[in-house]
C-alpha cells in the first residue's frame, strides 16, 4: 500500500509538476501506447458492448411486453448503457487485455535489470516508462467507454429493429429522449478514475516483482484481482454518491 | 583539491549486511583518474555487490562512497542522476531494453539526456556499434541476437556519452576469446587514449591481467590482495594463488557462491529433491 501510495505520488509529481520544471515527456510514446492499450482493444470492445446491447434490449423487452411498455425498452438499454455497464464492462474488459499486459511487461523489464539499467542511465523509470501508459490510458479508456456504449445502443437497436418492428428514427429518438448528458458525463467520470485504477495498480504491482518468472506471474494475477475489485466497489461508491444521494 | 589528482572513486569503510551476514567488510581503496581497476574474487564474494554501493543503487550499512569527490550514499535521487549522467554501466546481462532495437537501446543515453539532433543521434549510434564490432545490426531486437552481442550492444550504450568513468560488471563473461580480446583492446585505447577511468569486475584472469592498471581481490567481502598486475601475479598470499592460477584445492572456501543467493530474502534456499527419491517414484 505504502508503495502504491508513492507510486501515485510520483506519477503526479511527473505529470502535473515536472513539466514545468523543464522535464517534458515525450508524445510519441503515449501515442504508442495508446495504440497498444486502446486502438487494439477497439475490436474485442465492439463485440463485447454489441452482445451486452443485443442482451439487454432481449431481456428488457421480455419483461416490459408482459405490461405493454415495449416502448420503453430503448430508454432501458440507453440508460443502463451509458450509466453501468458501458464504463464497468469496458473497464473490466480493458484489465483484462491491457492492465495484465502492462504488469507482465513492467515485471519483466524488472526482473531483467531494465530498470536497474534506466536508473543507471540516471533515466526516471517513472517518467520513461509509467507516465506515456498512465496518459494513455486516461484518454485510451473513456474513448473506448464512449466507443462501447455507442456500439451497445447499436445492438439494441437491431433487437428493436429487427424483432420488435421499431422504425430505426423511433428508437433513436426514444434513446436520446431517455438520456440526459449527466447518464453521459457519470459514465465518463467513472471510466477515468477506473483508468486511474487498473493502470496504477498494474504498473505498481509490475515494479514491484520480485523472484523471476514466479514473481511475473503472481504480480499480473494479483494486478488484475486487485483491479477488477478495487474497480467495482469503486463502481458502486460512484453509482451511490451519483445516483443514490440527496 | 587538484581534480587531476583527486580520486574519481573513493569508497571508505563501506559496509554492508544483510541481516545478519556481512556481505561487505570494512572495505576501503581509491581509483584515480586513468586507472583500470579491475576487482575480482570468486562468485558470491560480494563484487557485484560492492559495484551496486558505488553507483547508488543499494546503500550501505556503515561508510562512505564519493564519485568524482561527490558523496553518493546521501544524495537524492536527483543528485544521483546527475552523477550517473557522467558515467556509464555495463550490466552483466546487458541489460538492454526488450522492446528497444539495438540501435535505440545506444540511442535511449544520447535522446534523454543531449539535444543532438536525429542525424547525429544516428552516426554516434552507428560510431559506437562499429567499435564493438556490431555495425549493421541495428534493426534487430535484442532477443534476435546472442548473449555476447547483447553485452557489446550495453557496452556501445554504456560508452554512448563518452563516460570519463566506466564500470563494467564481467564484460567478457560469455564472448568468444577473440571478441574478449576486443573488448580488452577497447577499454585500453579508452582508459590510455582519452583518460577514462574503469572499473571492472571480472573473474576472467587472461582478460584481468591484460587491462589492468591496478588489481583488488575479495574474498568474504574484504580486502585480501590489492596491488599492480606484477604484484599480484608475485602475491605470496595462497588465496590469490589458488584464485589466478585456477586451482580447485587449496585455502579458498567451496561453499562461497551459495551466498550469491541468500542476498534476497525472499528467495528460500531449497532443498532439492535427492536423485534417489525422485527415482522411487519413476522405478515400479
Amino acid at each position: 500500500m505504502k508503495n502504491y501510495l508513492r507510486l501515485n505520488a510520483s506519477l503526479l509529481y511527473w505529470v502535473l509538476v515536472a513539466p514545468f520544471k523543464g522535464h517534458l515527456f515525450k508524445i510519441s510514446p503515449i501515442f504508442r501506447q495508446m495504440v497498444f492499450i486502446g486502438v487494439r482493444a477497439t475490436p474485442m470492445v465492439a463485440l463485447t458492448a454489441f452482445s451486452v446491447g443485443v442482451t439487454l434490449a432481449m431481456q428488457a423487452a421480455h419483461s416490459l411486453q408482459q405490461l405493454g411498455a415495449e416502448i420503453y425498452v430503448p430508454d432501458l438499454v440507453m440508460v443502463t448503457l451509458l450509466r453501468e455497464m458501458g464504463p464497468v464492462l469496458i473497464a473490466v474488459i480493458v484489465i483484462g487485455r491491457s492492465g495484465s499486459a502492462v504488469a507482465a511487461e513492467l515485471g519483466t523489464m524488472k526482473v531483467s535489470e531494465e530498470i536497474e539499467a534506466l536508473e543507471v542511465m540516471a533515466i526516471n523509470p517513472i517518467s520513461y516508462l509509467i507516465v506515456p501508459r498512465f496518459l494513455a490510458m486516461l484518454v485510451m479508456l473513456p474513448a473506448l467507454t464512449i466507443l462501447g456504449n455507442f456500439i451497445g445502443v447499436l445492438g439494441g437497436w437491431a433487437v428493436c429493429h429487427f424483432a420488435l418492428d421499431f422504425n430505426t428514427a423511433g428508437y433513436v429518438l426514444r434513446a436520446l429522449e431517455s438520456a440526459n448528458t449527466w447518464d453521459l458525463y457519470s459514465g465518463m467520470i467513472k471510466s477515468a478514475v477506473f483508468a486511474w485504477i487498473i493502470i496504477t495498480i498494474a504498473c505498481n504491482a509490475g515494479l514491484h516483482v520480485e523472484g523471476g518468472a514466479e514473481g511475473v506471474g503472481q504480480a499480473t494475477t494479483a494486478s488484475v484481482v486487485q483491479a477488477l475489485l478495487a474497480m467495482l466497489v469503486t463502481n458502486a461508491i460512484l453509482t451511490a454518491v451519483f445516483f443514490f444521494g440527496a | 583539491m587538484n581534480p587531476e589528482t583527486e580520486p574519481v572513486v573513493e569508497v571508505a569503510d563501506l559496509s554492508r549486511k544483510f541481516g545478519d551476514r556481512t556481505v561487505i567488510d570494512n572495505l576501503s581503496f581509491k581509483i584515480h583518474r586513468g586507472e583500470t581497476m579491475v576487482i575480482m574474487g570468486g562468485s558470491g564474494c560480494g563484487k557485484s555487490t560492492l559495484l551496486r554501493h558505488i553507483i547508488g543503487v543499494m546503500k550501505p550499512t556503515a561508510g562512505s562512497v564519493k564519485i568524482f569527490g561527490d558523496e553518493i550514499t546521501t544524495m537524492n535521487d536527483r543528485e544521483i542522476a546527475d552523477v550517473r549522467r557522467r558515467f556509464g554501466m555495463l550490466f552483466q546481462s546487458g541489460a538492454l531494453l526488450a522492446s528497444l532495437t539495438v540501435g535505440e537501446n545506444v540511442a535511449l543515453p544520447l535522446l534523454q539526456h543531449t539535444d543532438m539532433s536525429e542525424d547525429e543521434v544516428q552516426e554516434t549510434v552507428t560510431q559506437k556499434l562499429q567499435t564493438v564490432g556490431l555495425s549493421g545490426f541495428e534493426n534487430l531486437k535484442p532477443a534476435e541476437i546472442s548473449g555476447g552481442m547483447r553485452k557489446r550492444v550495453g557496452l556501445a550504450r554504456a560508452l554512448a556519452l563518452d563516460p570519463e568513468l566506466l564500470f563494467s560488471d564481467e564484460p567478457t563473461s560469455g564472448l568468444d576469446p577473440i571478441m574478449t580480446a576486443v573488448v580488452d583492446k577497447l577499454t585500453l585505447e579508452l582508459t590510455q587514449g582519452s583518460g577514462m577511468t574503469a572499473v571492472v569486475v571480472t573473474h576472467d584472469m587472461t582478460s584481468a591481467f591484460r587491462i589492468a592498471t591496478r588489481m583488488i581481490m575479495l574474498g568474504r567481502g574484504t580486502i585480501i590482495a590489492q596491488g599492480t598486475p606484477d604484484e599480484i601475479r608475485t602475491s605470496p598470499n595462497p588465496e590469490v594463488q589458488q584464485f589466478i592460477n585456477g586451482e580447485p584445492d587449496g585455502p579458498m572456501p567451496l561453499n562461497l557462491s551459495q551466498d550469491d543467493h541468500e542476498h534476497h530474502p525472499h528467495v528460500k534456499a531449497r532443498p532439492l529433491v535427492s536423485a534417489q527419491h525422485r527415482f522411487r517414484h519413476k522405478i515400479p
